[in-house]
């Protein structure tokens, strides 16, 4: 902060001001204004109303709320993040760690392999539907490859493999990114710890545990948090792949449910509310995350 | 595999971490591959043979069936107007305030700075109703770019490059530059822009990659096709005509390709300067 005395003080004030101003106005309109203005649609009866015409919109307290939570594909598609999640994250974190530790130590062709990890998360969803519709439909390659062992129903029609197909395509397609972030974390690991390991004696995936785990756990806090919330805004895959969040619901995402309420519906105010009872959502698993991770780490201290 | 157990454990041990980035990559890379061949095939060809192309049953049907279905030159002027847009936008009015973050001091900077935080966590879904309303019903821009581009116009991942960026660089420079007696001003214009390449090059990637690849936003307020992006125009096919084609799966998979081409060709052009550093330093916090 000692920046702050160098030149004139009010000068610059009023620069950083001119260059930020631009900036603030845009997260004011786009952000600040919506947000707010989806917590008062939430608890209004809204109607959509032509343009200037001006019709009452009353006060209507948690009626939208109570009516989104009482339809049950809404639980059922919290349900189904949850089960997202539970496959998607814990693959994102091994596979982006170890994917990462070892792209770090060769010594050629880092750039290829790097490259080609992350070319999936350039690729439009809209494409990679396109690629998964066809390798999992019912006479797809994988059903041929699998021959009788290909289940029935197939996997997109199938309830029970309908989401985990779902989650495995999101996972392929994010991991890239996540890769680059664990490389940048363990390009960040002195070599010494490594040397001072392997002078103990200690073999290559003791020092993965000890420490490259260790140290990247403030990139794996964000890919958990990132792997969230891309979790939370998931609409195109349940709304192409699957039809519409099919098979008798087993798909359906929040995101979706705030499309068909919202939009197609012509009810708003239920929309609203489900988007911030998907805000909730996050920020409940999020803190969970949190609670989880001071706990353990209380125990390593007393322990 | 002891330190001490000397090179033939290190070659062992070289060997697996090859073996299993090489397996990494193809299960990056195959589906791609099985994109393309699929694009090509005139008949759908989902046996494990048809990996390989067929002389009888390759052709560029599939091309003409989509482009006669959802007219891909119009889509994809759309979808360059929107993307383009978007990053022009970006670096115009986000680098500066990334410059502002890093190195100046002005009131509302920890708002600034904490909405910037916040729009990066906050599910984007969560406001899909409010910038409906605001977006087509308030401000009147269904059906137009500006209404497209407003929601992804600064990409916050990019603010928070720049800052990080602008952050990273010496102090000695700007002293220089202020005993000099430039201004703040020029200051960004003459020394720290022409060091921003990589800066902005890797946010304009990240920034592409948004509006090009989006589905849900223009889907929901373009209701005219002649305004739709590709990504759009090839999702509602998807949804609604796909199934009376004759190869489905080909004509769907020609769209996809028309569709990745550009922006995989973008990343490839740029991957040399893509480094993980940069985005790192983007998400280092």
């Amino acid at each position: 902060m000692s920046r702050a005395k160098r030149g004139g003080p009010r000068s610059k004030t009023l620069i950083g001001l001119w260059l930020a101003a631009p900036y603030a106005v845009y997260l004011v309109i786009v952000y600040a204004v919506p947000i707010i203005q989806g917590i008062r649609i939430s608890v209004l009866d809204y109607v959509y109303a032509a343009p200037g015409a001006s019709v009452p919109q009353p006060f209507v307290g948690l009626k939208n709320y109570r009516e989104a939570w009482s339809d049950p594909l809404l639980r059922r598609a919290f349900l189904n993040i949850g089960e997202f999640l539970v496959i998607n994250v814990p693959l994102t974190v091994i596979l982006g760690m170890a994917l990462g530790a070892v792209l770090a130590k060769l010594a050629r062709m880092k750039a290829f392999f790097r490259s080609s990890f992350f070319v999936p998360y350039v690729v439009p969803s809209i494409a990679v539907i396109g690629i998964w519709y066809f390798l999992f439909s019912q006479s797809g390659l994988v059903n041929h490859v699998l021959g009788g062992h290909a289940p029935n129903p197939s996997w997109l029609v199938n309830s029970k493999l309908a989401m985990i197909v779902i989650a495995l395509e999101v996972t392929w397609k994010q991991l890239g990114f996540y890769v680059l972030l664990y490389l940048a974390g363990v390009l960040l690991i002195p070599d010494s710890l490594y040397e001072a390991a392997s002078i103990d004696g200690a073999g290559a995936i003791r020092q993965f545990r000890a420490i490259t785990v260790p140290a990247l756990r403030n990139i794996t806090i964000l890919v958990t948090t990132l792997a969230l919330i891309v979790g939370a805004n998931l609409f195109t895959e349940p709304y192409l792949l699957t039809g519409g969040g099919g098979p008798n619901g087993a798909t359906m995402s929040p995101a979706l449910l705030i499309y068909q309420d919202g939009v197609e519906q012509g009810k708003p105010g239920v929309g609203a509310a489900i988007g911030i009872l998907l805000t909730l959502f996050v920020l409940l698993v999020a803190g969970l995350g949190a609670g989880a991770r001071r706990l353990a780490r209380n125990r390593e201290e007393r322990a | 595999m002891r330190n001490g157990n000397g090179s033939a454990g290190r070659v062992l041990r070289r060997l697996a971490n090859y073996g299993f980035v090489t397996l990494g990559a193809l299960a990056s890379i195959f589906p791609l591959y099985y994109m393309v061949v699929g694009s090509f095939q005139l008949k759908a060809d989902s046996a494990f043979s048809g990996l390989i192309p067929k002389a009888g049953n390759v052709g560029l049907q599939n091309y003409r069936d989509v482009d006669k279905a959802i007219s891909l030159l119009p889509s994809l002027a759309n979808s360059a107007v929107f993307t383009l847009g978007t990053v022009v936008l970006t670096i115009v009015i986000g680098l500066p305030a990334g410059y502002a973050l890093a190195r100046l001091r002005f009131p509302g900077k920890p708002a600034v700075a904490g909405m910037l935080i916040l729009v990066l966590v906050l599910p984007f879904q969560v406001m899909m109703i409010p910038l409906y309303i605001l977006v087509v019903r308030d401000y009147g821009l269904a059906d137009s770019y500006l209404g497209m581009i407003l929601p992804f116009a600064v990409n916050a991942t990019a603010v928070l490059i720049f800052r990080q960026f602008f952050v990273s660089l010496p102090d000695e420079l700007f002293d220089a530059a202020h005993i000099d007696g430039a201004g703040e001003v020029r200051t960004l214009l003459l020394v720290a822009a022409p060091l921003t390449k990589p800066a902005i090059l890797t946010a304009s990637v990240i920034t592409f990659i948004g509006p090009w690849n989006e589905f849900l936003w223009p889907f929901l307020i373009t209701k005219k096709h002649a305004m739709q992006p590709l990504a759009v125009s090839l999702g509602e096919y998807v949804s609604t005509n796909a199934a009376t084609a004759a190869n489905p799966y080909g004509v769907i998979l020609a769209g996809a390709c028309v569709l990745a081409v550009p922006v995989i060709a973008l990343f490839l052009v740029a991957q040399r300067h893509f480094t993980s550093a940069a985005l790192g330093s983007g998400v280092k916090e």
